[in-house]
């Protein structure tokens, strides 16, 4: 009875301790400008994928010879291409595939980073040994080249582009998260649940994980730009999507010849440039708010 | 430790890198497409079993897989790359015609990167919270955030073909005949000819794409400048510097900013390699006849071979710039010999 008590009583303060936190947390990025506005960007930008068919006037892949290559106007807000698409459907509706493109790409290379340089970190020895052997080597290529080669032997496509990324990106995380581990491992609070017997995969999941994802996640918020970047540049060169899709990158490479036709590769252009710089914002108001060294610099 | 024993153990510790660069290489080039024979050969030549056995013999495809990777290994030393799908000749000697002009537009890059990086970083940690600062910052996150690919096409639009500004794309206008080719740097082979046409028209035409491909360095180099010279105007020497009396400039330039730059030196030559990532997408956009451009071609034929030679060229450059960078660390900080 007793013991249920007191363990009720635990758990309601560790809730309100997270509670705690998560206000402190949402206060701090309240008063961070930078983060706000990331933030406030991102989610227009999230609206808008979502509801990109329902709110677009014209079906993006839809071709109009008719109206080809129109400057902006009344009916066609961002022109149209070559083909008489309208870009402004296009850029609204390749926000459903760019977004998701590098949210998923850094979930993946985190989620990977983090296990492979926690395991590496957590257990050392000879596994530890390979594993940034391994990493060294993919960092000592330049991502998009390295993402570049990768694609072009699995052959050209959206989805060996995100597997192409995911193999450029894991070993930074690998690298952050293997560093945590060491520092948290040697801390009394292991030691004490390695005392009283519990077990390896346990503290590893219970213990060391959720003490050591802050950095990772700044990482990988601001590192969602770049899968972005990445993956627009594999388009750009024709390593990506493939022509009809509305990629940004697609979209900015059908462009690339056409001065007087500024508009083409002008507007998908914009509209990465705003999902990168929230992402960004976002990132680097996190890592003022998560990381108390840089904290009390400030 | 003396600075011989140093750059001696750094170059050592070269070797596994190396090592892992060639597998992984080897891994991309000869494990990932499902039949690296059908990467290189024609259709028609897959049909000639002559070809086919005379093709798997000199890349070893017919002998243990380790085997295979020492043959790659020892191809690579004696320079064979293979021969180029898209140019029909090898890969060796396209990568030799098209390495100096990407390394102009690097070497032009890392120059506005350091230039205008570090008095961007010195003056928004001189002053902090004050608008120089804000704007630095929002200059260099909008840096670190635009596709270069973009920001080319878009200068380029409003510069060269509603201003008329700056030249459009290549290397030298057409009117000039190029310099005798001795380095493959227009730039530098003008200068050695004298001829100062064709030195200006390079250096216009070069400007602006190496502008594009800086932006991205310049904004962490400014940021990585700007905290450390922070870190280093909140030392103890520097309250000591200020109370002896010295000027505040002879303060900032001689006694601060020198050990501040020690960080920022690491940045500027870890930028190297986003420099010649990024100059694939700015060659591609400015016609700059150079590697990046040699892969995007190499790409469009899926040239697996060719587009592995420019990443192994880029690879190695990068080891090796990572290495002078260690040397002149180790210059610029004696505590780091001491301390290894």
């Amino acid at each position: 009875m007793t013991n249920t008590v007191t363990s009720t009583v635990w758990t309601l303060q560790r809730g309100e301790a997270t509670r705690g936190r998560v206000r402190a947390a949402w206060r701090a990025l309240r008063r961070n400008r930078a983060a706000l506005i990331g933030a406030f960007i991102l989610l227009v930008w999230f609206f808008i994928a979502l509801t990109a068919p329902y709110i677009i006037p014209y079906d993006p892949d839809q071709q109009n010879l008719a109206d080809r290559l129109q400057p902006p106007n009344i009916t066609h807000w961002f022109g149209t291409d070559e083909l008489g698409r309208d870009i402004f459907s296009r850029v609204l509706y390749g926000a459903r595939i760019s977004i998701p493109i590098g949210l998923i790409v850094v979930a993946l290379s985190s989620l990977m980073g983090m296990f492979v340089g926690g395991i590496s970190g957590y257990i050392g020895g000879l596994f530890d040994e390979i594993v940034m052997r391994v990493a060294d080597a993919v960092l000592a290529f330049p991502s998009l080249v390295l993402a570049m080669a990768i694609t072009a032997a699995l052959g050209p496509s959206i989805n060996n582009a995100m597997l192409a990324i995911v193999v450029v990106l894991w070993p930074t995380y690998a690298r952050v998260m293997r560093g945590q581990v060491l520092a948290i491992k040697s801390m009394e609070f292991i030691e004490a649940a390695h005392a009283i017997g519990v077990p390896n995969w346990r503290i590893f999941l219970r213990h060391v994980l959720p003490n050591s994802y802050t950095p990772i996640l700044v990482k990988a918020t601001l590192d969602v730009g770049n899968a972005i970047i990445i993956a627009a540049g594999l388009s750009f060169i024709g390593l990506g999507a493939v022509p009809p899709t509305p990629e940004w990158g697609a979209m900015i490479s059908m462009g690339r010849l056409k001065f007087a036709q500024w508009w083409i590769a002008t507007f998908p252009g914009l509209a990465m440039f705003t999902v990168i710089i929230g992402f960004n914002f976002l990132g680097d108001g996190l890592r003022d708010i998560l990381d108390p060294r840089i904290r009390r610099r400030a | 430790m003396r600075l011989w024993q140093y750059i001696l153990r750094r170059i050592v510790f070269m070797v596994p890198l190396l090592i892992s660069v060639t597998l992984m290489a080897f891994i991309v080039s000869h494990l990932v497409p499902a039949d690296p024979l059908g990467m290189v050969l024609s259709e028609r030549a897959m049909n000639n079993p002559e070809i086919v056995q005379a093709y798997r013999e000199r890349w070893g495809l017919d002998k243990p897989l380790h085997m295979q990777y020492l043959i790659y290994v020892w191809n690579l030393l004696h320079g064979d790359f293979g021969d180029s799908i898209a140019t029909q000749r090898p890969i060796l000697r396209d990568l030799a015609q098209f390495l100096p002009a990407t390394l102009e537009l690097t070497l032009a890059a890392m120059v506005f990167t350091i230039f205008l990086g570090i008095p961007f970083g010195v003056l928004a940690a001189l002053y902090r919270d004050r608008w120089p600062d804000h704007l630095t910052r929002v200059l260099s996150t909008i840096g670190v955030s635009v596709p270069v690919f973009w920001l080319g096409l878009l200068l380029l639009n409003a510069l060269y073909f509603h201003l008329r500004l700056l030249p459009g794309p290549g290397r030298l206008d057409p009117y000039i005949t190029p310099p005798p080719t001795r380095t493959g740097m227009i730039t530098v082979d003008s200068l050695l000819a004298g001829d100062w046409r064709a030195f200006w028209s390079a250096l216009r035409h070069l400007f602006l794409p190496a502008l594009v491909l800086g932006s991205y360095t310049m904004g962490t180099v400014s940021r990585i400048t700007r905290s450390s010279l922070l870190d280093v105007l909140a030392q103890d020497y520097i309250r000591t510097a200020r109370a002896k009396g010295l000027a505040e400039w002879t303060v900032i330039l001689r006694h601060a900013l020198r050990n501040a730059l020690i960080p920022t030196v690491t940045v500027v030559g870890l930028s190297f390699g986003d420099l010649m990532s990024g100059a694939v997408l700015t060659e591609t956009i400015f016609s700059w006849p150079g590697m990046g451009r040699y892969a995007v071609l190499a790409a469009s034929y899926l040239d697996l071979q060719a587009i592995m030679g420019v990443t192994l060229v880029i690879a190695f450059t990068y080891v090796v710039v990572n290495l002078l960078v260690d040397i002149l660390y180790a210059i610029i900080d004696p505590r780091i010999q001491v301390g290894t």
